[in-house]
């Protein structure tokens, strides 16, 4: 079982610089000049010699220079390099984001069948765009956002979870790649995009978010949930079901083709329209008994205003007094360690209205009642180096 | 000068036992015998006849067992090496079973059931000649019904969740009774509640809603007023948590339930740290259950048979589960009709050798000793606490800061992050030091969770000596992850494959299973020559 490693040199770079991420040449150039220093490599190596001291020697596919091969070797094991950035590996502040999607094509290409990244969610994106579908991916977290579910909970784990990889003996379970547009953080409205579902490797407790039993009663679990959600659905009612793996787990339990990254609308068991924009979800479900289908995306607990940003809050308000059918797995409420559920539709009053407590749909004969506030009105917790 | 003992390290150099000893029936030997009946005299076998042929044909086994022959020190060879194998409670400090621990269970209570007036007993037997056992039964139900408050007990579960089954067994026919079976379809539990409460009421055909801790780590009131309707059945609950944390506003929890018509039930399992202290009917409870495995100092488990002991209020004495013992005059009887009870749960009266060992065990602590065990019981754990919160990388989440009742459910997420040696492997390694650990039921709530349980019986050196193996295991998490992580070392079995226990078609529970699914249908010669040699001295036994 080959592992390959591609690093971002620049992922980290903007967080201690206060920059809310590293995306962009102007916004590197501004990190570097307020001190800000990468770290991508240096966790790179953190997690390798996890690897090295588990298979001392072994090979790693990797990219030339700072996107890989200088942590394979500074870690110990044996690069074999697949990918060369245009610049050349001497000039690690100008690699790109294509550079990044490149390498993990080259990796795949060369027969890896578990693609390490070191960065945040810029470059869990980058990765995924760079494979086919169904190829495992692992992070280890060195980037300023990570609200992605691919990352390890931290360098060393990664490091085991790959070492088990190479044993051949870890299943993967699905994870989300999201990622947010940095300018509209910067100016305080983030708008996290759900991009993709990727395998990620899993262990009791060694990813984020993934602390169920085993994978195959995590996925036993996210399936009881739809089927529960299911179960719940109304003749005569308008659904419009969001983005997500539990959505799409329920788009499955009903036998439709829905898009797991876009907003369906599905009524007495038939899809109605698919991958609808706002306002085409406003038109479908204006004047009927409606409910908007949703499940909580990323580690920061949101079921609305983060990757489901078709559900505008004139959408939701259109969906009269109960406009959520939340389902999820009772992991995904775990894992909030606490924290309450978010919602951020873009109109406060919308949002001081749907907090309180929401009924979780978590299985066909069981629910949780859970907090849910307004997310202007709770900080948002996660990693303190990285939000 | 030497000493001529050396001095004992400070942290056991624990090494278990290797017998590579085989399984019993390997250890089959035609024609041995652990006892050799005399023949018998004639005049004897006249006088009776043939004995085999006078016994009903349904009593009659056409082919004999295939029993292992074997000698009888062999045999007490066998489970004497067997024994060293394991990591028992009267071997190790056992407090890392948290919220399972098994607290001392005094041996002068083994000698009282090992009497022959116990062992000699038959289920089946006419009461009137087991008066004695049937007191102390309803003497035993009446000392627990004045412990939790309530106003009748059974005894008749024969373990913890088959109590809470009969607890919500009770609920769902208290409101059939009252025409509310249909409308009352959720249960309402709390997400570090025991598993078994929120299982239990789904088994009943329930919906269950789960309830999370509220910002300051205790249950959310808050969600329960969101969650309790008229289609409420019961609130289950148990208290103090899985965490250790004690729900300050239990009252308030009760009173909801009652004011939409619905019942509470309380998980006493593990009432170590209560015990006359409070009361479950005093804080308005409606039906509770003891384990008398875990407060009350009977075996426990793998380590024996379960026991558990039903309470109720006046309201729901109906639907107890029964027979149940009455005392009529001075005679007790047993009253099986009983048209609401929800019937038997478990065969007979309940496990009778554990009933008396409560009852012996309550006995002799008297009302003051059982309030001692509870203060001795938080006293220990919230000493231990404090140990372990001086170990780097241990927290325990919920509540911070703030003392808990008789077990906590701390968190190894800190060290996990640093090492990435997980709570499981830390487990692992303290086997090699002698001790046993847990983690914690699932989900994880607690992340990298492991609970520890002190109970009354451990000694502030024992508690010190477990602090210490855990302190040891983190600093080697540290300093020298690979010994975590290959661990154990010390253990005469390394990893095991839990592969083969999701795959039904290597499960091998019995020794046929074992030789069908491993060796094939036609390895089973062995044991059938087993069987050939016990039928030739069967019928030898039976000729002569």
């Amino acid at each position: 079982m080959s592992v390959g490693l591609v690093v971002n040199p620049l992922a980290g770079i903007g967080g201690p610089a206060g920059l809310a991420g590293s995306d962009g040449a102007a916004v590197q150039r501004e990190a570097l000049r307020r001190g800000g220093r990468p770290r991508a490599s240096s966790r790179a190596v953190e997690a390798l010699r996890v690897l090295a001291a588990a298979h001392p020697g072994a090979e790693v596919l990797t990219a030339a220079g700072a996107m890989g091969e200088d942590a394979v070797r500074e870690a110990g094991l044996v690069p074999r390099v697949v990918y060369s950035a245009l610049a050349s590996a001497a000039a690690s502040t100008s690699t790109s984001p294509d550079d990044t999607a490149r390498a993990a094509s080259a990796l795949h290409g060369a027969g890896a069948t578990l693609v390490l990244f070191a960065g945040g969610d810029g470059t869990a994106r980058d990765v995924a765009r760079g494979l086919p579908s169904g190829v495992p991916v692992l992070g280890i977290p060195a980037g300023v956002k990570m609200y992605s579910g691919c990352f390890a909970v931290g360098p060393a784990a990664a490091g085991a979870l790959a070492a088990s990889w190479t044993d051949g003996t870890l299943p993967t379970v699905e994870a989300e790649v999201l990622d947010l547009d940095e300018e509209r953080l910067r100016a305080g409205r983030p708008d996290p995009r759900l991009f993709a579902l990727v395998p990620v490797p899993s262990a009791p407790g060694r990813t984020q978010a993934r602390k169920a039993a085993t994978p195959a009663s995590e996925r036993e679990a996210v399936h009881r949930a739809a089927t529960g959600a299911a179960a719940r659905m109304l003749p005569g009612v308008r659904y419009l079901l969001g983005p997500g793996g539990t959505t799409a787990e329920l788009g499955r339990v009903l036998g439709l083709d829905t898009t797991p990254l876009g907003v369906d609308v599905v009524e007495d068991g038939r899809l109605v329209a698919r991958d609808v924009t706002a306002d085409q979800a406003l038109a479908a479900v204006d004047g009927r008994p409606a409910q908007a289908v949703v499940t909580v995306i990323g580690g920061q607990g949101f079921v609305l205003g983060r990757g489901n940003q078709q559900l505008s809050p004139r959408v939701v308000a259109a969906l009269g007094p109960h406009p959520l059918l939340v389902v999820a797995t009772e992991q995904k409420l775990i894992d909030l360690a606490g924290r309450p559920l978010l919602v951020d539709t873009g109109d406060p009053a919308l949002d001081a209205r749907l907090a309180g407590h929401l009924t979780v749909v978590t299985g066909p004969a069981t629910a949780s009642i859970y907090p849910v506030s307004a997310a202007t009105a709770a900080p948002i917790e996660g990693d303190p180096e990285c939000v | 000068m030497s000493l001529p003992i050396a001095p004992k390290p400070a942290l056991r150099r624990f090494h278990q036992a290797r017998w590579d000893e085989p399984i019993v029936f390997e250890l089959h030997a035609p024609g041995e015998r652990g006892v050799v009946p005399s023949r018998v005299e004639a005049g004897v076998q006249e006088a009776v006849g043939d004995v085999v042929t006078a016994l009903p044909a349904s009593l009659r086994r056409p082919v004999a067992p295939a029993l292992p022959e074997i000698g009888q020190m062999r045999v007490l060879k066998h489970y004497l090496r067997l024994s060293q194998e394991n990591l028992g409670a009267d071997l190790n400090v056992d407090v890392g079973q948290g919220t399972c621990t098994m607290k001392y269970a005094p041996k002068v209570n083994e000698a009282i059931i090992r009497t022959p007036d116990l062992t000699d007993l038959h289920p089946l037997q006419d009461t009137e000649t087991a008066q004695g056992v049937l007191e102390i039964v309803w003497r035993t139900e009446r000392m627990l019904a004045e412990i939790s408050g309530m106003s009748r007990v059974s005894l008749q579960t024969s373990g913890g969740s088959e109590a809470i089954w009969a607890n919500i067994s009770m609920i769902r026919a208290y409101h059939a009774s009252r025409g509310e079976g249909e409308q009352r379809d959720e249960v309402i539990t709390t997400i570090f509640s025991h598993p078994s409460n929120a299982a239990a009421a789904k088994m009943a055909g329930y919906k269950v809603i789960t309830i999370f801790p509220d910002a300051d780590g205790y249950p959310d009131v808050e969600a329960l007023r969101a969650a309790i309707s008229p289609r409420t059945a019961a609130i289950m609950v148990t208290n103090p948590e899985d965490t250790g944390i004690y729900n300050p506003r239990i009252r308030e929890w009760v009173d909801l339930a009652h004011s939409v018509g619905a019942l509470a039930s309380y998980d006493q399992a593990n009432a170590n740290g209560i015990l006359g202290i409070t009361r479950a009917r005093d804080a308005g409870f409606d039906v509770c259950h003891f384990n008398l495995h875990k407060t009350f100092g009977t075996p426990h488990g793998c380590g024996g048979p379960g026991s558990g002991a039903n309470a109720v209020s006046e309201a729901l004495v109906p639907f107890l589960p029964g027979p149940v013992v009455e005392k009529v005059g001075d005679r007790y009887v047993l009253d099986g009709d009983r048209p609401q009870s929800i019937g038997s749960v478990a065969p007979f009266y309940g496990v009778i050798p554990n009933i008396v060992r409560t009852y012996a065990w309550i006995r002799a602590l008297g009302a003051p000793g059982l309030r001692a065990v509870a203060e001795t019981a938080v006293l220990n754990n919230n000493y231990l606490m404090k140990r372990i919160l001086e170990i780097p990388g241990a927290s325990a989440p919920y509540a911070t800061g703030r003392r808990r009742i008789e077990q906590v459910r701390y968190s190894w997420q800190e060290l996990f992050e640093e090492t990435g040696i997980s709570s499981e492997e830390i487990g692992i390694r303290a086997a090699d030091f002698g001790m046993h650990y847990w983690t914690s039921h699932h989900p994880y709530v607690v992340p990298q969770p492991f609970t520890l349980e002190p109970t009354e019986s451990y000694s502030m050196a024992e508690l010190d000596e477990y602090a210490a193996v855990l302190a040891e295991v983190a600093r080697e998490a540290r300093e020298t992850p690979d010994v975590v992580r290959t661990a154990p070392h010390n253990q005469t079995v390394h990893h095991t494959h839990h592969d083969d226990l999701d795959d039904p078609e290597r499960w091998a529970v019995t020794w046929r299973a074992y030789q069908r699914k491993y060796f094939g249908a036609g390895a089973g010669a062995a044991a059938a020559a087993g069987v050939a040699a016990v039928e030739a001295s069967v019928s030898e036994g039976a000729a002569a």
